[in-house]
């Protein structure tokens, strides 16, 4: 494939183009819009392709940039964005029959944002139910498949945006994180997935899963692009109350620094756990001595409180579900199923809205924070929030990164774990943490697996650390480099 | 160890405002049992002198000037609505006599 492909460059180069005039944001788009309509039949990334919008949006761009008029610092850039995230006049579903039809009167501050800074927003992506899961089976509007095989899953909740920028339907890619959900998608598609610190984007707008834990973030083939996204979304919001009101960290003079001096601390009890597939744990201890040939002073590191994240996580995250999913009742928006009484109405509307993973979400929160249950399950799971947050608290006054693998496998086969839920939910062992902390962390692809699946590496920093966490990324992505070139999709494509 | 009985399952279902089927009442027994085993875990870590932790960070009240700005448009938001009436949002009978269908 020709590198003036504009679906084939990544935003840096796109942009460049654009500034040179060998490449209009129309062409780029039209593209990137033929790419989905050639290949979403066989991935389903896309819930809803918006090329009439997107067109418009990118024949704007480029009159504004004939006219020497301001752009934004996406101008023209193809992204993917996650159904969890309002949009004015588009139907968001977030992969829920409940919300199916719902045409938000407002959009989300990070879609303002997008806008703002001209991104072409193509559509909205498929993702896990009300972002719970791991592997986008949870949709209830089908499955997306990997890029890289398309009898595997591409990992979840934001498995759409994954696999759209995965396969080169799409430059750069939205999701949200509550307990993994951009980087495990992102290691399964061979990309470049980011969790901000908590409060750094603002979540109005994004429809709330677990509020002390839901981060917006980006989705991107390289650790340049993923930057761009991170610094356009992250600022503050008044309309969130939680959102941080200092400045967000810039980070792209980071990005050609290196590593030389950094300290750099490997999770020990994460890279060889038990559960860690071979290929997994050689692909990253291999990205480990390579921070080190890179003058970085890599030294062992213990969480001791990290093995009990993951249950933490799983009452933390449900019982605060359980609470912010009280809102679908059928009153005031989506599905609605007609009952005798208010309540019996707003049962029949929950039992036909949503799927099974979310009612057992829903369940486990309700039986969480359930009387006589409380103090067993959801108080002590936040005294385990509290210890690790110390554990990695005492980590970070060592290290200025922690790495670990980004997932314990490679991507599995669909259908593979949908019968056994605390199978899937491991998925986010190594992930956790920094949710339960609010810390950032990205997955970056080192490498493949000896079934030539991609492999993530996860590099984790502290709260406000997104330069130091850039500042690595790149640094490893420059020595290492990673071809996003996934051929399963395009032989899909040419023998359908 | 968990086990849920059938009546505990109805019990939550109930609270959380689900109707479930006799199926999935079954199957949803097993696996929150299941779930909940794995979740005691966190009781295993002694912590009575470790607060616990609601939040990422300390959270003080944010307060905004009491200022009267625009909100979302009425039909808008209305029009977004399973039932809508007079303005508002149109709900089956809360109170009063026996339940008949009707909306109140």
């Amino acid at each position: 494939m020709a590198s003036s492909d504009p679906t084939r460059l990544d935003a840096a180069s796109l942009l460049a183009a654009y500034a040179d005039g060998r490449q209009t944001a129309e062409a780029a788009t039209r593209a990137h819009l033929a790419r989905i309509d050639a290949t979403d039949g066989a991935l389903g990334a896309f819930l809803r392709v918006t090329g009439e919008d997107a067109l418009a949006h990118a024949v704007d761009i480029d009159r504004r940039r004939e006219e020497g008029r301001p752009l934004g610092p996406l101008a023209g850039v193809p992204l993917a964005l996650k159904d969890i995230l309002a949009t004015r006049g588009t139907p968001t579903t977030c992969g829920s029959r409940m919300l199916e039809g719902w045409t938000p009167p407002y959009d989300a501050t990070v879609v303002e944002r997008l806008r703002a800074a001209d991104a072409i927003v193509l559509g909205k992506t498929n993702m896990d139910e009300f972002a719970m899961g791991s592997s986008t089976e949870n949709s209830a509007f089908g499955p997306t498949r990997n890029p890289w095989g398309l009898d595997l899953v591409p990992g979840g909740s934001s498995g759409g945006s994954a696999a759209a920028v995965g396969a080169f339907q799409a430059t750069l890619g939205i999701g949200t994180d509550t307990g993994g959900s951009i980087r495990q998608p992102a290691a399964f598609c061979g990309i470049v997935g980011m969790k901000p610190t908590y409060g750094l984007v603002s979540r109005y707008g994004l429809v709330a899963f677990g509020s002390s834990l839901d981060q917006v973030g980006p989705l991107a083939r390289t650790v340049g692009d993923a930057a761009r996204l991170y610094e356009a979304i992250a600022g503050h919001d008044p309309r969130d109350a939680t959102s941080i009101h200092e400045a967000p960290p810039t980070v792209a003079d980071r990005l050609d620094r290196g590593v030389a001096g950094l300290r750099v601390g490997v999770v020990r009890s994460f890279l060889d756990g038990d559960g860690v597939d071979a290929g997994v744990r050689a692909r990253c201890a291999e990205a480990i001595e390579r921070f080190e040939a890179l003058g970085a002073e890599v030294v062992d590191v213990a969480l001791p409180h990290a093995d009990r994240a993951l249950p933490a996580y799983y009452l933390i995250a449900p019982s605060e579900a359980s609470s912010n999913l009280s809102r679908f009742d059928g009153v005031r928006y989506g599905l609605r199923v007609d009952g005798p009484t208010a309540e019996e109405m707003m049962a029949r509307t929950r039992a036909e809205g949503f799927g099974p993973e979310v009612k057992r979400r829903i369940m486990i929160g309700t039986y969480a924070l359930s009387a006589g249950y409380y103090d067993a399950y959801y108080l002590q799971a936040q005294k385990v929030r509290t210890l690790v947050q110390r554990d990695l608290a005492t980590a970070y006054a060592d290290c200025d990164v922690l790495v670990s693998p980004a997932t314990p496998s490679t991507a599995f086969g669909i259908g593979d774990k949908v019968d056994d839920p605390l199978a899937m939910y491991l998925n986010d062992v190594f992930a956790v943490p920094s949710n339960l902390a609010g810390t950032p962390a990205l997955s970056l692809p080192v490498g493949h697996d000896a079934d030539g699946l991609p492999v993530g590496l996860q590099i984790m920093a502290p709260h406000l650390g997104e330069p130091v966490l850039f500042q690595a990324a790149a640094a490893l992505e420059a020595d290492m480099g990673f071809e996003a070139a996934p051929a399963a999709v395009d032989a899909a494509v040419a023998a359908s | 160890m968990v086990a849920l009985s059938d009546e505990e399952v109805q019990h939550v279902a109930r609270l959380a405002r689900v109707a479930l089927s006799t199926s999935e009442r079954d199957q949803l027994r097993g696996q929150l049992s299941d779930i909940l085993a794995y979740a005691e875990q966190v009781g295993e870590v002694a912590a009575e002198d470790v607060p616990p932790t609601s939040h990422p960070y300390p959270l003080v009240n944010v307060d905004r000037a009491d200022d009267p700005r625009p909100s979302l448009d009425r039909e808008a938001v209305l029009s977004q609505a399973p039932r809508a009436e007079q303005q508002r949002f149109r709900v089956p009978r809360i109170l009063g006599e026996a339940p008949d269908g009707e909306e109140a």
